[in-house]
């Protein structure tokens, strides 16, 4: 078992009031597994995936990553904790911007001591294996949004982390290159990474093995994705399948995707 | 540790100007000291070149009665005060740091020397051993010096100097005439300078009391002539020429001990003295001191000034990076990760300030030299220390900064616009 939450519930307070914000979630996720966590914003899934990446630390509950006690590590634990066992993927790539994309993979290698050498060929390595092998010398500026998040994923995945843990990671993206993020995160999960993934997207919630919804804090309902596109849902959208309700945030696969398409291309 | 120096130095670089300005507090103040610094180790070395000469590493023990050189003009011969002997000359030259020893014996030469009805209205007559000038430096101008006959047959030969050649002659050949001293004919049959003629340097009215050299005039006969005029048990003084001026003070100290060990007064305020000329300097240095010290303090607060425009572009810098440093935060890298990557940019900021204002300072300093004459000497140590200060000056007041970006907390940061 990689990930054990059991009876996880998170306070806010919020001047002299108390926010619950989540209720009791449970789940597990095996080794090798597929997940994404969907619910829309205010949902709290955001703060799921900071506890799921021990950014934040639950008000009750227990929490056991890869078999260890996360809630019982102090701070600097929690930090090699984050550097040995997950591997983020953000919305918004956050790469540094002055350095090569070489360097950006290498970033994590140097915060766990390993030698410049290694480094540089454990970071080629990791750029290989998401298609990047020939942009390694470019700078953020130089690469495309998609490029942009195979790097931020090289980056997660060169530390050989647990789980691959990304929020919203084609929420900065057009559907194309969505798409081809989805798919690489496929093809690392058909070799053996386990992914968890945050969402309020529907499609790209289809795309995983397996999905929790999570609202108001807690988790409503989890299963197969395949079945669960099926299934109309509770926000009232006749077609669970179309894009995002326009009152979530607005991301560009909200946009048309016509548009989209030539927006990648001038890129 | 090079990685961050290196990633720094990048980061530097991509803002040049704002990079600089800050730098520019830490370059003034540096600089101001470095000059300081180095215009007073100039006048330093001023002081202590105008009191013992250029090259001339010769140091006097003379007889003193308190603070001042036994008068045996006024006091007559003192009780107690041996002729120092041949085995006392050699325990002398034995000393370490001694190259050279002579003795001499020395009276005031006012009243007593004349050439028809010249006469020398100061300056000091000597009688002194054979190896004398060789000791002091002296070489002979004009004539010739004195040789072992003029010691064995007691001839009653003198030397004068350039000063005393002038006041008596003024103008003629004083070679081969005859003086008057204590009433008793000499003939001149030499003139002698020193080796190396040395002026000090006086810009004021302190320094000229404080340096100008008795130029009356001097006379020099030899030791063995000396009981003809006066007696031959006068106190005598000694001469040792050194290896080097800085060991003036420890050889000058032996030497008196040993002659001191040998004299039996019943006034123990009479004893040999060496000339400690580099305790002079010392003392005169000493008198500038306090000025100095609070030009240094006042380019200090500039230093600190500019500590607080380090602190506060690095604060900025926070800020600005504050997505990154999430970032970081959240793909593992340890509080102290952080701490360290600000501080070594905030050392490396003021190291590099602190370097340029090390050149600057030299170059300000040597405008200064130029500008108003005096000395300057770059005190390589003040310079270590300049940057080794400003890198901590970086440190301490990139310590706010860095502690507040490795305290962040990485899911605000991250959020952070």
């Amino acid at each position: 078992m990689i990930l054990d939450l059991q009876n996880i519930y998170k306070d806010y307070q919020q001047d002299k009031l108390v926010v619950p914000v989540l209720k009791d979630v449970s789940f597990q996720v095996e080794e090798g597994e597929y997940v994404a966590i969907m619910g829309p914003s205010g949902s709290g899934k955001t703060t799921l995936m900071n506890i799921i990446g021990c950014l934040d630390r639950p008000t009750s509950g227990n929490y056991l990553l890869a078999g260890e006690d996360v809630l019982k590590c102090k701070d600097k634990e929690m930090s090699d904790l984050r550097l040995r066992s997950i591997g983020f993927v953000f919305q918004s790539f956050h790469l540094l911007a002055r350095q090569t994309a070489l360097d950006n993979v290498a970033l994590p290698l140097s915060y766990a001591g390993i030698k410049k050498k290694e480094r540089k060929e454990r970071a080629a390595q990791a750029l290989e294996r998401v298609g990047l092998g020939d942009r390694m010398t470019f700078k953020p500026t130089q690469l495309s949004g998609g490029q942009k998040q195979r790097v931020a994923i090289a980056r997660a995945m060169v530390n050989n982390p647990k789980i691959l843990l990304a929020d919203e990671p084609t929420g900065a993206l057009d559907s194309k290159s969505g798409e081809q993020i989805m798919d690489l995160f496929r093809q690392l999960n058909d070799e053996g990474v386990t992914v968890v993934m945050i969402t309020h997207d529907r499609n790209i919630a289809s795309k995983a093995k397996r999905v929790i919804h999570i609202i108001d804090g807690m988790i409503t309902e989890e299963g197969n994705s395949q079945l669960n596109v099926m299934v109309p849902m509770e926000e009232g959208n006749p077609q669970p399948n179309v894009m995002v309700p326009a009152e979530e945030e607005p991301q560009a696969n909200s946009m048309v995707v016509g548009e989209l398409g030539k927006e990648a291309e001038n890129e | 540790m090079l990685e961050n120096i290196r990633l720094s130095l990048q980061g530097l670089w991509s803002h040049k100007m704002r990079s600089f300005l800050t730098m520019l507090g830490i370059i003034i103040g540096i600089a101001a000291i470095i000059a300081i610094v180095s215009t007073i180790k100039g006048t330093n070395e001023q002081i202590k070149e105008n009191l013992i000469g250029a090259g001339d590493n010769t140091v006097n023990i003379q007889f003193y009665q308190g603070d001042y050189p036994y008068e045996i003009d006024y006091n007559g011969i003192p009780d107690g005060v041996p002729v120092i002997s041949e085995e006392t000359k050699e325990s002398l030259l034995d000393l370490k740091h001694v190259e050279g020893a002579s003795l001499y014996t020395s009276r005031e030469a006012y009243n007593v020397v004349y050439y028809k009805n010249t006469g020398l209205s100061g300056g000091r007559i000597y009688g002194v051993d054979r190896n004398y000038l060789d000791t002091c430096n002296y070489i002979i101008k004009k004539g010739r010096g004195f040789t072992e006959s003029d010691y064995k047959n007691f001839r009653k030969v003198a030397l004068l100097d350039e000063s005393s050649a002038e006041t008596l002659f003024q103008g003629e050949e004083p070679i081969g005439k005859t003086l008057e001293i204590q009433r008793e004919p000499f003939i001149v049959i030499g003139v002698i300078a020193k080796s190396s003629q040395f002026e000090p340097v006086i810009n004021t009215i302190e320094e000229y009391y404080d340096y100008s050299q008795n130029n009356n005039g001097a006379l020099y006969v030899p030791d063995t002539t000396w009981p003809i005029l006066y007696s031959y048990d006068e106190p005598q003084s000694a001469v040792l020429k050194l290896d080097s001026v800085d060991n003036m003070t420890v050889a000058g100290r032996s030497a008196a001990e040993i002659l001191n060990s040998k004299i039996n007064v019943q006034d123990d305020t009479m004893k040999y003295k060496a000339d400690d000329l580099l305790k002079k300097a010392e003392d005169i240095q000493k008198l500038g001191q306090s000025t100095n010290m609070m030009l240094i303090w006042i380019a200090g607060i500039s230093l600190l000034v500019g500590g607080i425009g380090v602190m506060n572009i690095m604060l900025v810098s926070v800020t600005e990076r504050t997505q990154e440093i999430g970032l970081k935060k959240a793909i593992g890298a340890r509080k102290g990760k952080v701490l360290g990557q600000f501080l070594t940019e905030a050392a490396v900021l003021t190291s590099l300030g602190g370097l340029v204002g090390v050149i600057v300072g030299i170059v300000l300093a040597e405008v200064i030299s130029r500008v108003t004459g005096t000395l300057m000497a770059i005190s390589v140590p003040a310079a270590v220390l300049a940057v080794v200060f400003s890198m901590f000056i970086g440190i301490l007041f990139g310590l706010l900064p860095s502690y507040k970006a490795a305290n962040l907390n990485p899911i605000e940061a991250l959020r952070h616009e």
